[in-house]
């Protein structure tokens, strides 16, 4: 597949947003828990929503750069029952609605409790909010990975990973980033978010790299046999029936060479993994506040590459029609 | 239900491209168009086509079969580009089964193209809407037209008629009993889209001789005289 | 948005449709216009054409992106004053001057030396009229493409079988059983031929394809025998050889329908060696093979006239006249051609084994025999024996320029015509089938000018300028034996050259040999481009000057509807129109598109109007003809004749009262006679009403057998189509080629060929077919160049002609050359490399493509789909000029000198076919350091005053219309 850098940027940015959001209302529970001591609701809850908000915007402006009439984009609300893209176009506003509402809840202080639980844990609207918004945070990473996964013969993304991948790269950038915009806020909490951001990576890393093996031994279903009915062991096209490129030359092939792909997997699995762990840790020992900023912007920039690459491995059976021209 | 479907006969389609051009001329002007060119004059050109024809060659010299391939929308019984559409611009009709989309509600997200294992859609990249054949409906549903005419243009153009057109429904349809008694086909079975389009496969005539129908009474040698005599001895002249 | 099933048409806008003719190619299918107010809609087949039934090609149905192409030219142009010619440095001037500058310049030629203006054309049509403007002019230089595209298909069969493929006859697959296919991409009968290839093979037919390429056609063979190029005339003498060695010839046709049995001087002693020994009686002179010839009789063991009832002639053997004269009948003669042409020594040259050869024979020779066709109809031969029944044998052949387009091709083609003879197929049922006007005598009766005096000041030529000699006496040379033509057509070095050979005109003018011209027209002929050999050189000597810094070629008027790139070498241009914007008349006086069932003409109405200031080159010679005076175009006293070209066609008759015009359909005042009879004022309209077509379906009593069918002959001869009734028996053994043959061995009175050319015609004037190597292959290093490169036509392009065509030219856009994987290994490079391509003469470098379709001694490219630099409306940077190449530049036109002569043509020595296709190459990788270009590149040609500078980004068409139109449902 050709990988189309508004899709590239929907998918890590949202994911950003989601996984932030995520942090946001883990250390919220947590700290409900008192396992962590309360943030302000202001600097940190509401200026954390907004810049969660901020990614979700970026993400969906990304987006917009992918349709070929956005004007319309409305209408894209209207096939929830059949296709995961209009789900997600509704799950979407959804959760930067309630992201949006948990942030201004945040702001306004409406942390008086509502009730308490058991007579214990108190409830208040942003946690109610904040337990919504977790939930359509994990609904958007359902329907924006099943956008991918549903489709059965794109042979690398119809599999599980994809939800799984898609779900943890968010949550581990969305933790990383929780952890940078602590480090950058002042607030205590980079080791707790670094932790769960290194907890999330190495899940995510262990999910990928199963995925990159699974799809490394893939042998697809379709073959020149199947896409044309002849049975013979070898078959060449020789013409694809135009010369100048068309939509399915410009679509689905990424016309990168194979050394540029491996490169980029490479460099994704470094930047992704290995990169962000590095500077964790030496923040953690040299406390500087700007090591975990840069470890989430080089983990971000290696999503950007595994989202690429993420296209760039996803053979799609059409190909198997355009191979030469002549 | 009618399904309307092309059957297209690969034993005769010698890749004359005529189904191409026609189905761009009739479609360009039609319900379906305009039917964008980029750079048409320049480097590159490429357009919008809703038809294909492709070459490949199967085995090696000197057995070598050269296959002319024409490609185009299969209107599958189940479409996996229709249910992904978000805006339900794309659609089968219940009618006859051809599968369309609707330009005013497409947003141009070219999912329904990644969700078509057989790449049949094209992005028009100047109306930036998905495009894709139409069985010319416009044409077949138009009933001030001749009924002869009422088909779609590339089946009218096909100088060899290797394009059948029809009801698979229908299981008196001339293309039900082409696909019935020749073998006929579907692309890419493996992922369950029954497309209705089948194509039909090769079929090679031989011929046996057999030698004694080299050596014959009526040989027409017979006719020049006397087979030259023998020269020296004969069996004639030593056998007792 | 509005649901399609409610949509029409009809609702958008004013609808009308119009039918014509399309000129897309050659083809001339029926098409049907349909326009939306006003504007091209949709073009499709006309169903009501018996050409091509309603269906139509690639070409045919994007003539709307010709029609609109940013390639027309819309003005008269004359190069600007001091600018070089090549240059495209035009000015923009009226028509009235361009018609004096003709004028002036062309009445001065006739008044002195009309040679000097030639008239040259392209894939043109009208060759009936450019032909009566050249000899009314009194040029003998005028010809059209015939030269470098199949003369030698139909010289080769016409000299055989009275008739040949393409518009002259063909396969009748209807009622065949086995078809060959020899060397044969696309066609001109392209429609028809795919239409009955695809039912012939629903009925079950068996179809084999000889060819070195598997495409197009060849695709849905039932078997492809990968064969050589130029080795076409092995394969076809061994498959002779075992048909008469089993006896598997259809003995009653050869004894009735053909020389066979007729006995053959066989004495080389003596003067008339080789000639049919004759009888005294008598003859009506006439262009015709008069029957004053002998059989030997089998009971009765003597000579007899042929055809003597009762007599059973002997086919083999040798016999001695009464006189004491050794004769052989023709048959034995080709026997023993045939002795050493066994299947195993074809198997060297051809690379077929001879297992498959013998069993390719055996398939003919069985199926001819044994399926036989006895259909119900009632005929009268000529010698007035009457038949129940017509017999066929089913068995039928279509070959084409790949036989056609070597310098052995004539005699390829007579092996041919030779074996579709042996196996009894000639205008039979399943076999082949003439059109009208074909069967013809053989030789035709046309012939050419016979030396210099034909041509005189003032005077229309004395004789036709393209004709078909029968003896050495119709040669057109002077007192030396030396050409009179420019082309040096019908001289002795290519004697049958009866489509002359423009594939030399610029060459020999620009050397001045045999003579300097002053003016050269060319309509719809790309001289400077594919339809040249040698190309660069070509286009070299185009714009050579002098010793007094004068053009060699003074003066070149170039007549076409596109910016070609031999506009950009006019000094005066002439925008003809498109198809859609004209009359025209496929004439029976040219090359109709005749039925096998009779008779069949078309013409073209306009459906539009003229785009800018184009006009049809019609109106242009009968303006030019009258403002000349030439007498075919005016009245006695000088003045104008005929308004315009329909009118022309209307009126014109061959002489004053034949009743012969141009159109068959729909003479006599009230449209109530045909073929012959005087002009109706509305034969237009009635062609209008008709679909544009006229065809007179003949009894079926005349359909078949025509040849000696006298029911049918006299019928043609009473309706005007031949001028005698006498039987057309099949020359087996050209007595004709025996003429030239014993002028060449100095027995024979009159003309003499030069000394240097009479080895040349002794070996190439022989009576029998025979197998040689190419002329090419003779004198070049078959080891230094091991590759034969042909071109084929793709079916989506016709030539030159449509990458202007924003449609077609996205099929193909650029070409690469097509090399088997083992021979592209072997040499080094992989698929899709860019690689050097060389021949002897010149060297391209091009991307190659491995494939498996093509046998390893061939490389091969589409034809025509490189372009120059800037031509045909395209950009500088298009995919055609910077990707594509021309494999021309690898061929010469000329021969390396040789005993023969310097500057002969590299042609059939016999008929001056262009040997497109001997020429041998060599290939290896280009560099990794050379840029990703083709080679030769030329100085991008500018866009040329007049033409459109729609160059879109983007382009839009709805029915006529440009720009962004959107949602048309609505």
């Amino acid at each position: 597949m050709h990988p189309a850098f508004s899709v590239i940027f929907l998918t890590t940015l949202i994911g950003v947003g989601q996984g932030l959001f995520l942090a946001l209302v883990t250390g919220q529970v947590y700290s409900l828990a008192n396992l962590l001591q309360p943030q302000d609701s202001v600097r940190f809850y509401a200026v954390g929503s907004a810049l969660s908000l901020a990614f979700l915007v970026a993400g969906l402006v990304a987006s917009i750069f992918h349709l070929g009439r956005p004007e319309r984009a409305w209408r894209a609300a209207s096939q929830w029952r059949t296709s995961w893209l209009s789900r997600e176009v509704i799950v979407l506003p959804v959760f930067m609605f309630l992201v949006f509402l948990y942030g201004v809840i945040h702001w306004l202080g409406w942390t008086q409790p509502l009730f308490r639980i058991k007579g214990v844990i108190p409830v208040d609207a942003t946690l109610l909010t904040g337990v919504l918004g977790a939930l359509a945070a994990f609904a958007l990473f359902g329907c924006t990975a099943m956008i991918y996964a549903s489709i059965q013969f794109i042979e690398e993304w119809h599999s599980p990973f994809t939800l799984v991948n898609f779900t943890l790269f968010g949550i581990a950038s969305g933790f990383m980033l929780a952890a940078a915009f602590s480090a950058w806020s002042g607030v205590d909490l980079v080791g707790f978010f670094g932790a769960w951001a290194v907890v999330f990576t190495l899940a995510a890393g262990v999910s990928r790299l199963l995925s990159l093996r699974r799809n490394a031994r893939l042998v697809h279903k379709s073959t020149l046999e199947t896409a044309i009915g002849i049975r013979h062991n070898r078959i060449e096209q020789k013409s694809q029936g135009f010369m100048g490129g068309s939509f399915n030359t410009r679509e689905f092939f990424h016309g990168a060479s194979h050394t540029t792909v491996a490169l980029v997997r490479l460099f994704f699995l470094v930047m992704v993994f290995v990169v962000p762990l590095l500077l964790l840790a030496a923040s953690y020992w040299l406390a500087s506040p700007g090591l975990p900023v840069a470890a989430f912007a080089a983990q971000y920039l290696g999503l950007v590459a595994e989202r690429w690459y993420f296209f760039a491995e996803a053979k799609h059976p059409q190909n198997l029609y355009y191979q030469s021209m002549a | 239900m009618t399904q309307l479907a092309l059957v297209i006969d690969l034993n005769v389609c010698v890749g004359c491209h005529a189904c191409v051009t026609s189905c761009k001329e009739w479609q360009t002007s039609g319900w379906a168009g305009p039917l964008t060119d980029h750079r048409p004059y320049d480097k590159d050109p490429t357009g919008t086509f809703f038809n294909r024809v492709q070459t490949f060659e199967i085995g090696e010299f000197p057995r070598t079969e050269t296959v002319h391939f024409p490609k185009s929308c299969l209107h599958c019984e189940e479409p996996p580009c229709v249910p992904v559409c978000p805006t339900g611009a794309s659609y089968k009709r219940e009618d006859n089964g051809v599968v369309l989309v609707d330009y005013d509600k497409c947003i141009g997200c070219k999912y329904c193209s990644w969700a078509c294992p057989y790449g049949m859609r094209e992005l028009d990249e100047h109306q930036k809407v998905m495009k894709k054949c139409t069985l010319c409906i416009d044409r077949i549903t138009d009933e001030s037209l001749p009924e002869a005419e009422r088909k779609p243009a590339c089946v009218l153009a096909c100088p060899t008629s290797a394009r059948l057109f029809g009801d698979v429904h229908d299981p008196d349809s001339e293309v039900s009993l082409a696909i019935r008694e020749n073998g006929g086909y579907q692309l890419m079975p493996e992922w369950g889209t029954k497309p209705a389009n089948h194509y039909l496969p090769r079929r090679k005539t031989r011929i046996q001789i057999f030698e004694d129908e080299l050596v014959r009474a009526d040989n027409p040698l017979r006719k020049e005289g006397p087979l030259p005599a023998a020269e020296g001895e004969t069996l004639d002249d030593v056998a007792f | 948005m509005l649901d399609p099933v409610d949509y029409s048409d009809r609702a958008v806008g004013r609808v009308e449709i119009k039918n014509t003719t399309c000129y897309m190619c050659a083809c001339r299918c029926g098409i049907r216009v349909t326009l939306r107010d006003g504007e091209v809609r949709h073009i499709e087949g006309n169903p009501e054409h018996p050409h091509n039934q309603g269906v139509i090609c690639a070409k045919g149905a994007s003539g709307i992106m010709k029609q609109y192409s940013p390639a027309r030219l819309t003005k008269p142009l004359l190069r600007r004053e001091g600018a070089e010619r090549g240059e495209s440095e035009f000015e923009e001037i009226s028509w009235e001057r361009a018609f004096q500058i003709m004028e002036e310049r062309l009445s001065k030629i006739r008044g002195t030396d009309p040679k000097k203006f030639a008239l040259f054309t392209g894939r043109d049509q009208m060759q009936a009229l450019t032909g009566l403007f050249s000899k009314q002019f009194g040029t003998p230089n005028y010809a059209a493409h015939g030269g470098f595209c199949s003369v030698n298909m139909a010289a080769g069969l016409i000299y055989t079988i009275g008739g040949s493929f393409w518009e002259f006859g063909g396969p009748d697959l209807e009622r065949a059983k086995l078809f060959v296919m020899i060397g044969t991409a696309e066609d001109h009968d392209s429609n028809p031929l795919k239409i009955a290839i695809s039912r012939f093979k629903r009925r079950g037919g068996r179809f084999i394809s000889i060819n070195p390429i598997r495409t197009g056609y060849s695709a849905i063979a039932d078997e492809w025998v990968p064969i050589r190029p130029g080795t076409d005339g092995a394969l076809l003498l061994a498959i002779v050889h075992e048909l008469i060695k089993q006896g598997l010839y259809d003995r009653d046709f050869l004894v009735q329908y053909t020389n066979a049995a007729e006995l053959v001087v066989d004495d080389p002693g003596r003067d008339d060696h080789g000639l049919f020994q004759r009888v005294e009686m008598h003859v009506e002179e006439g262009c015709f093979d008069p029957q004053n010839k002998l059989w030997w009789d089998r009971e009765l063991n003597v000579a007899m006239g042929t055809h003597t009832p009762g007599c059973d002639p002997r086919l083999l053997g040798e016999f001695v006249l009464d006189d004491g004269t050794p004769v052989k009948p023709a048959f034995q003669l080709l026997k023993e051609r045939v002795d050493d042409y066994t299947p195993e020594w074809a198997e060297g040259i051809t690379g077929i084994p001879a297992e498959t050869i013998r069993r390719l024979a055996h398939e003919m020779g069985v199926t001819a025999r044994d399926q036989k066709i006895e259909l119900p109809i009632q005929w009268t031969d000529c010698w007035d024996n009457d038949h129940d029944t017509v017999t066929g044998n089913p068995v039928a052949f279509h070959a084409m320029r790949g036989l056609a387009a070597h310098s052995n091709g004539f005699h390829a083609i007579r092996a041919l015509g030779i074996l579709m003879t042996l196996l009894g197929t000639i205008d039979r049922p399943g076999g082949f089938r003439h059109k009208a006007p074909f069967p013809r005598p053989i030789p035709p009766c046309p012939k050419p000018p016979k030396g210099p005096e034909d041509v005189q000041p003032e005077t229309p030529l004395n004789g036709m300028p393209l004709g078909w000699p029968a003896s050495p006496d119709d040669l057109f040379v002077d007192e030396a034996g030396e050409p009179v033509r420019i082309d040096k057509a019908f001289s002795w070095e290519y004697p049958l050259s009866v489509h002359g050979l423009m594939h030399n005109v610029i060459t020999n003018a620009w050397r001045g040999d045999p003579y300097r011209i002053d003016t050269l027209m060319l309509f719809m002929a790309n001289m400077a481009w594919n339809s040249s050999m040698h190309t660069s050189e070509i286009r070299k000597m185009l714009t050579d000057k002098d010793e007094n810094g004068e053009y060699r070629i003074p003066f070149l008027i170039v007549a076409d509807a596109f910016a070609s790139e031999t506009v950009a070498f006019a000094d005066l241009v002439l925008p003809d129109t498109t198809y859609l914007e004209r009359h025209d008349a496929m004439s029976m006086l040219d090359r109709p598109i005749s039925e096998y069932s009779g008779p069949v003409d078309a013409v073209r109405i306009p459906v539009v109007e003229p785009t800018g200031e184009c006009k049809p080159f019609q109106e242009v010679l009968i303006e030019l003809g009258s403002r000349l005076k030439l007498p075919a175009f005016v009245h006695e006293d000088g003045s104008r004749k005929f308004r315009d070209y329909p009118d022309f066609i209307v009126n014109y008759e061959t002489s004053p009262g034949s009743g012969i015009g141009f159109l068959a359909g729909w003479r006599g005042k009230g449209g109530e006679k045909f073929l012959k009879g005087e002009p109706n004022p509305r034969q237009w309209e009635m062609y209008a009403k008709n679909n544009c077509v006229f065809h007179y379906e003949l009894p079926r009593s005349y359909q078949y057998m025509r040849n000696w069918n006298r029911g049918y002959l006299e019928w043609a001869r009473a309706h005007g189509m031949t001028r005698y009734a006498e039987p057309i028996t099949l020359h087996l053994y050209s007595e004709v080629l025996q003429k030239f043959r014993l002028a060449a061995q100095g027995k024979r009175p009159g003309k003499q060929p030069p000394e240097r050319l009479r080895k040349r015609i002794e070996q190439y004037f022989d009576p029998l077919p025979f197998y040689h190597e190419t002329l090419e292959s003779r004198l070049v290093d078959t080891q230094a160049y091991p590759l034969n490169a042909l071109t084929q036509r793709p079916m989506a392009m016709y030539h030159s002609w449509d990458s202007q065509n924003a449609w077609l030219r996205q099929i193909h856009t650029h070409n690469y050359l097509f090399v088997n994987p083992e021979v592209g290994r072997a040499n080094g490079f992989g698929d899709g490399d860019w690689i050097w391509v060389e021949s002897p003469h010149g060297k391209v470098r091009c991307m190659a493509r491995f494939s498996n379709a093509v046998e390893p001694g061939t490389v091969w490219t589409w034809n025509a789909i490189g372009k120059a630099a800037g031509a045909w409306g395209l950009t500088p940077r298009a995919n055609e000029s910077q990707k594509g190449f021309l494999l021309n530049h690898l061929i010469s036109e000329e021969l390396p000198p040789c005993e023969s002569g310097e500057h002969l043509s590299n042609s059939d020595p016999v008929t001056g076919q262009a040997a497109w296709f001997d020429v041998r190459v060599r290939i290896c990788k280009a560099g990794d350091e050379e840029p990703e270009q083709s080679w030769p590149q030329f100085k991008a040609q500018k866009p040329l005053p007049g033409q459109t500078h729609r160059r879109p980004k983007w382009q839009d068409y709805v029915a006529g219309k440009f720009g962004r139109i959107f949602g048309r449902g609505k």
